[in-house]
């Protein structure tokens, strides 16, 4: 492999930087109505829709594969074609959009041979391993052979073959079954405008793959795993461990705790048929006690934590006005982004570590001290809906006394899989509760999962300690929602704080730059390396291409934290119980000397290509 | 900057100069040695002969002698070609060593010098261009001043009118009128699909934005194709002026050329062209006074063979990956950063100056009903003049091989010729009758494409042919879309098992499923027309496939797996000589025997059937 020079790597960035800005569909100013005849029915539609999108709204569910809703419309894999009448070849109903008077056929006999010819080819060149494949059951194209039917392959021949890329502890590459549709390098390129993963060579032996082909490991990939929320197929996944946590339950000598994250509770019931945003907190406690952690814990009390420190930090910092903006630290993919690019602007981050981080360094040293346990033979799992916390968890800042605050990470998705694998019947539990006394947390904890959650979580406390009284007014709707940038002026004790939450990547470099150029006067700053947040990260139930363009996944799993927030008793951090007795049995107060050495952390400029 | 009266001025008095090279009987004492710089020609050492020819001159002190740089005559088979006018006597095969004679003995003496001028295919010496049948049926438009000025002097270009049509643009017509006239001549596009140029301007021109721009599509990639190559060469003003025209029209201030990096001696002159027209005024602000402002840019391709695609070639020009955009929207609506972009090739641009200053209808009286003008050609493959031609459209496939070409050499027979590169398909020889123009291209199942013309004798096996041409679209298939990416790749590995004597008759029916479906569901003009070459061969040569498919035989050497060599024992004298040739003593026998070849041994090349005076060995 070739070694990088300094000036191929900027001409690279500058190419990722300039090239595929990731352009919003203009908005329609004056909205004509379209009619048009797909398959003999008349359709009336908005101008501008795509053809696919118009059958949609006639019940026509056109076949497609490289398509990912206003991420990724380009139409490569062609298995969306459709015939318009008194036009030459097929038409690409995916980006193509509809004239007036169009008469469009999308299943005729020259279109159904061409889509059984396309998907013969693909299949083709796909190791077609379904059986041992972590995505069967839930692979578009598996989906689509068994729609057309697919019994044997006619065109057989050549099979590209590729190295599986394992070397990262998030995220297994397996270009074996990769089918080329780019959904994951439109995610990397274009959503998160990390330019990690794009096409290398030509023709028949084109590859996804990353600078040089090296590993995902060595480049600026920032572990979000948006790449594998994209993916339609097997090619990629997360590293599993959940092995690791079956040694561990089965070993009489370990005392194994599980936290789980407040994104999971809302979307691992989408892993066993259930609703997208369910809330199944109950069942899943339960299902994790039948699974045999030893106590099942929140790591919404872990977030309430980060806010007593995050909260505490920024009243020091803005009083003094001192070091401002304050970012949070708490997505360890932003983390790895900032480190890696914006490494000037590192002493902005909040020096909190993140909540299952923070919960892990106190269970292994309060909650061990004071049941007697010794942290030597205890081992955390937290379940999260991450990937990237699968690298945060392995960095040198993140143990004590060389032991890891946490020792496994496993996603929503792996820990649905052990719930299966213990021949569980999910949707049939009863429900019950975190384990005490570290299971209660407050429902400010519980939006840590969404965009703008942190921050408002954050505002709670602040407002009450700045102007030392217990305020009712705890909802800022400012920061709520679905954009990507949230910009707010907030007033307290009459002081007016320009805060901003941001969400996914190419959106944290937008109010990076703000900050950098001085063109901005914030406050504090919010950021997640997910767009929507928690609920849509890495880690979370994957939703195929036509769930993502009929529903909108964020929504639904935001509103279900946002009900667990309003259904709670305390909806402060600094309200919470636990976090009381925990400050005056063992932390002091915010921002002690024991709460610094465990609860936080530093950074490092980090190098993006080790190559 | 010069002012408009100074081009005038240096037009008129340039013209004088230099009216020895177009006119025999110029009244002049002067000479001008004009030595070919093609890309050809330049690597069969032309620089070293023109460098010879001044070194030689100035030591004679010579100094009604110049030597001129041109670019390509055409002929290239008889490269490196030397030509001395007024006289207009053709020097070929020209070595630098010659040039101390040809100065000696013509400039001097005034003699010819007999054994370096060109003999015609008949043996039948040519003292002038105008002699050879390789020209007599030609008409050169695009390649009016290649091989009659220096394409590195800009005033070169204006003595032969260059430039004035872009002064009777600015100055007199409307944007309107341009458009007009051109659609009038009936220029349809020379890159290969023949889309009217004038509806393109009109289409462009119509659509609405602040910024529009103007692209040359130099980006020629088929094999054995070097038309615009030729044209860049030996004549870059036209395009530069062609492009400031289609500005004018359209509404666009700023043009690039996409050019291959593989032909340097193009960009060089190209850009030695931009610098001087820049530095004449004649490119940049407020163009002949008037308020059109006008700069071109060179952008260099990487060699991607998709790139010439003219969607891919945009991206690429965006500093993107080279891979095609689905259309609608076409160039002309969204092109350059989603701008109203004019695509033309390099040949189109080549005419339109002359259209405007001869007029529409000189243009459409050339031609056929449907195609206007000329078209240039590369000739190649087995064909004796191998060059760049140029002929009316409607001229038969027959007089270009034949009449132009000089035939097939070695006695062979004509099997086929190929049009439009991996794009096209071939022409066998029941349609060597056919006028060659767009329409009856595509009738017998081939196209116009970019104007490659590689031709064929009986020795050539047609599945090998559709296997060469899938083996190029294979490897540069973008990868983008599926039925290019995996389907070209499917064909090619069936017609590499019928080659290889593995093939059977279903394979022939697979061929035509995939090609069917190929065709119909690629993303852009590369996919779409991959599979022709092996749908035209199919066509007209399908007894051939099945030979292979099902006898597992193939007539010619060329599918080595299935060739068996054999010595016909009736006809062999027991001479020795193939025995003699053999490169790897794959035959035995000794004395007055009969030879026997040990096919264990043999490697199938073919050496021992030419060296057999009695005609006894065969495949």
């Amino acid at each position: 492999m070739n070694k990088l020079n300094p000036s191929s790597i900027k001409l690279i960035e500058e190419a990722v930087e300039g090239e595929y800005n990731f352009i919003k569909k203009e908005e329609i100013m004056e909205e004509n109505i379209i009619t048009l005849t797909i398959d003999g029915q008349e359709v009336k539609v908005k101008e501008g829709t795509t053809i696919l999108q118009a059958a949609k709204q006639a019940g026509i569910d056109i076949p497609t594969l490289c398509f990912l809703k206003d991420i990724n419309e380009v139409g490569d894999c062609r298995m969306c074609i459709v015939e318009v009448e008194g036009r030459r070849g097929f038409a690409t109903s995916c980006i193509q959009t509809v004239e007036e008077g169009m008469v469009v056929h999308t299943h005729t006999q020259n279109v159904l041979e061409a889509r059984h010819v396309i998907l013969d080819l693909i299949i083709s060149n796909h190791a077609k391993d379904c059986l041992t494949c972590t995505r069967s059951g839930n692979c578009e194209l598996q989906t689509l052979a068994t729609k057309f039917n697919v019994l044997n392959i006619e065109f057989e021949g050549e099979r590209t073959e590729h190295k599986v890329d394992d070397l990262s502890p998030s995220i297994v590459r397996d270009f074996n079954k990769c089918i080329l549709c780019r959904r994951c390098v439109a995610a990397c390129k274009n959503v998160q405008k990390i330019g990690a993963i794009d096409c290398i060579n030509r023709g028949f032996e084109s590859c996804i793959s990353t600078v040089g082909d090296h590993s995902l490991n060595d480049v600026n990939c920032t572990f979000c795993g948006q790449c594998i929320e994209a993916c339609p197929t097997g090619a990629l996944h997360e590293k599993e461990t959940i092995n690791d946590v079956w040694v561990k339950l089965k070993d009489p000598e370990t005392t194994v705790i599980v936290q789980t994250a407040p994104a999971v509770r809302v979307a691992l019931g989408e892993e066993f048929g259930m609703p997208i945003g369910t809330n199944v907190v109950g069942k899943m406690v339960t299902a994790l006690k039948r699974l045999g952690f030893n106590k099942v814990f929140d790591t919404n009390t872990g977030a309430d934590l980060t806010i007593m420190e995050e909260a505490n930090e920024f009243i020091e910092r803005f009083t003094k006005n001192d070091n401002l903006p304050l970012i949070t630290s708490c997505s360890p993919g932003w983390v790895k982004y900032i480190e890696m690019n914006y490494p000037e602007l590192l002493s902005h981050l909040s020096s909190c570590k993140s909540p299952h981080q923070m919960f892990g360094a106190i269970l292994k040293t309060y909650y061990a001290k004071r049941e007697g346990l010794d942290p030597a033979k205890m081992y955390v799992v937290s379940v999260m809906p991450c990937i990237a916390k699968k690298f945060e968890r392995q960095r040198p800042e993140m143990k004590e006394d060389d032991l890891y605050d946490v020792d496994n990470v496993i996603t929503t998705r792996e820990l649905a899989r052990m719930i299966k694998q213990a021949n569980i019947e999910f949707e049939k539990l009863e429900d019950s509760n975190f384990d005490s006394p570290m299971g209660e947390a407050s429902g400010a904890g519980a939006i840590f999962g969404t965009t703008g959650g942190v921050m408002e979580a954050a505002l709670r406390t602040a407002q009450d300690t700045l102007t030392g009284k217990d305020l009712a007014k705890i909802d800022f709707e400012q920061v709520r929602g679905g954009e990507g940038i949230k910009r707010a002026t907030i007033n307290i004790a009459g002081k007016e704080i320009n805060v901003v939450a941001a969400s996914g990547l190419a959106n944290a470099k937008i109010i990076l730059d703000e900050i950098k150029s001085g063109k901005a006067n914030y406050q504090f700053v919010e950021i997640m390396a997910c767009p929507g947040g928690c609920i849509m990260g890495g880690g979370q139930p994957i939703k195929s291409s036509k769930i993502r363009s009929e529903v909108d996944v964020r929504k639904l799993r935001a509103d279900a934290l946002y009900s667990i927030d309003e259904r709670s008793i305390v909806r402060k951090s600094h309200e919470n119980p636990v976090m009381k007795k925990l400050y005056k049995d063992f932390l002091e107060k915010p921002g002690s000397e024991i709460a610094e050495k465990l609860l936080h952390t530093t950074y490092t400029k980090r190098e993006k290509y080790n190559i | 900057m010069k002012t408009l009266q100074e081009i005038h001025k240096i037009r008129e008095e340039k013209r004088k100069e230099l009216d020895l090279r177009v006119n025999t009987k110029a009244d002049t004492r002067e000479k001008h040695i004009l030595v070919c710089h093609g890309t050809g020609c330049t690597s069969s050492k032309s620089p070293q002969i023109l460098e010879n020819f001044r070194k030689i001159l100035k030591e004679k002190n010579i100094t009604n002698v110049r030597v001129i740089k041109t670019g390509c005559f055409g002929l290239c088979a008889k490269g490196p070609i030397v030509i001395i006018r007024p006289e207009d006597t053709f020097y070929a095969l020209v070595t630098p060593e010659d040039c101390e004679e040809i100065i000696e003995k013509h400039i001097i003496k005034g003699e010819k010098v007999e054994r370096l001028l060109c003999k015609d295919i008949d043996g039948k010496i040519v003292n002038s261009l105008d002699e050879l049948n390789f020209y007599k049926k030609q008409k050169r438009i695009a390649l009016k001043n290649c091989g009659v000025i220096n394409p590195e002097e800009i005033d070169e270009y204006i003595a032969f009118d260059g430039y004035r049509a872009l002064e009777r643009v600015l100055k007199e017509m409307s944007q309107e009128e341009v458009i007009d006239v051109i659609k009038k001549s009936g220029l349809r596009g020379r890159g290969g699909a023949g889309f009217p140029t004038g509806k393109k301007w009109e289409l462009t021109k119509a659509s609405e934005g602040e910024q529009k721009y103007v692209v040359c599509n130099a980006d020629e990639g088929d094999p054995g194709a070097f038309m615009d190559r030729s044209i860049l060469e030996g004549d870059p003003h036209s395009v530069l002026e062609a492009m400031e025209i289609a500005g004018y029209t359209i509404g666009a201030n700023k043009g690039y050329i996409y050019v291959r990096a593989e032909y340097p001696i193009a960009v060089k002159r190209l850009q030695i062209a931009i610098d001087e027209a820049r530095d004449y005024g004649i490119l940049g602000e407020n163009i002949f006074g008037t308020d059109f402002s006008f700069d071109i840019e060179i952008r260099l391709g990487a060699g991607a063979f998709v790139c010439g695609e003219e969607t891919a070639l945009l991206e690429s020009i965006e500093g993107k990956r080279g891979q095609p955009r689905v259309k609608p929207p076409y160039p002309a609506q969204s092109g350059l950063w989603g701008k109203p972009t004019l695509i033309n090739n390099v040949e189109t641009y080549a005419n339109i100056a002359q259209i405007i200053l001869k007029g529409p209808e000189w243009f459409s009286s050339i031609g056929t009903e449907t195609s206007k003008g000329t078209k240039v050609f590369a000739l190649g493959g087995n064909v004796n003049n191998i060059g760049l031609v140029e002929v009316p459209m409607g001229t038969t496939l027959r007089e270009i091989v034949y009449d132009i070409g000089g035939g097939i050499p070695n006695g062979r027979d004509f099997k086929a010729a190929q049009t439009g590169g991996p794009s096209g398909g071939c022409i066998p020889k029941e349609h060597l009758y056919t006028p060659i123009d767009y329409e009856s291209l595509k009738e017998i199942g081939s196209m116009m494409g970019s104007g490659g013309l590689i031709v064929m004798d009986d020795t050539k096996c047609m599945v090998c042919l559709a296997k060469f041409y899938l083996e190029f679209t294979v490897s540069e298939s973008c990868g983008k879309c599926t039925p290019c990416r995996i389907g070209t790749k499917r064909m090619l590995e069936i017609l590499e098992k019928l080659c290889n004597g593995e093939g059977e008759e279903l394979d022939l029916y697979k061929l035509e499923k995939l090609a069917a479906n190929i065709q119909k569901s690629s993303i852009c003009g590369l996919g779409q027309s991959a599979p022709n070459p092996v749908v035209s061969t199919l066509k007209y040569f399908r007894e051939e496939f099945r030979q292979h498919a099902i006898q597992k035989e193939c007539k010619t050497l060329e599918c080595k797996a299935m060739a068996k060599i054999t010595i016909n024992e009736e006809k062999c004298k027991g001479c020795g000589l193939c025995q003699k040739h053999c490169p790897v003593n794959a035959i035995d026998g000794t004395g007055r025997d009969k030879r026997i070849i040990n096919q264990e041994k043999c490697i199938k090349c073919g050496t021992c059937i030419a060296s057999c005076p009695f005609h006894a060995i065969g495949n």
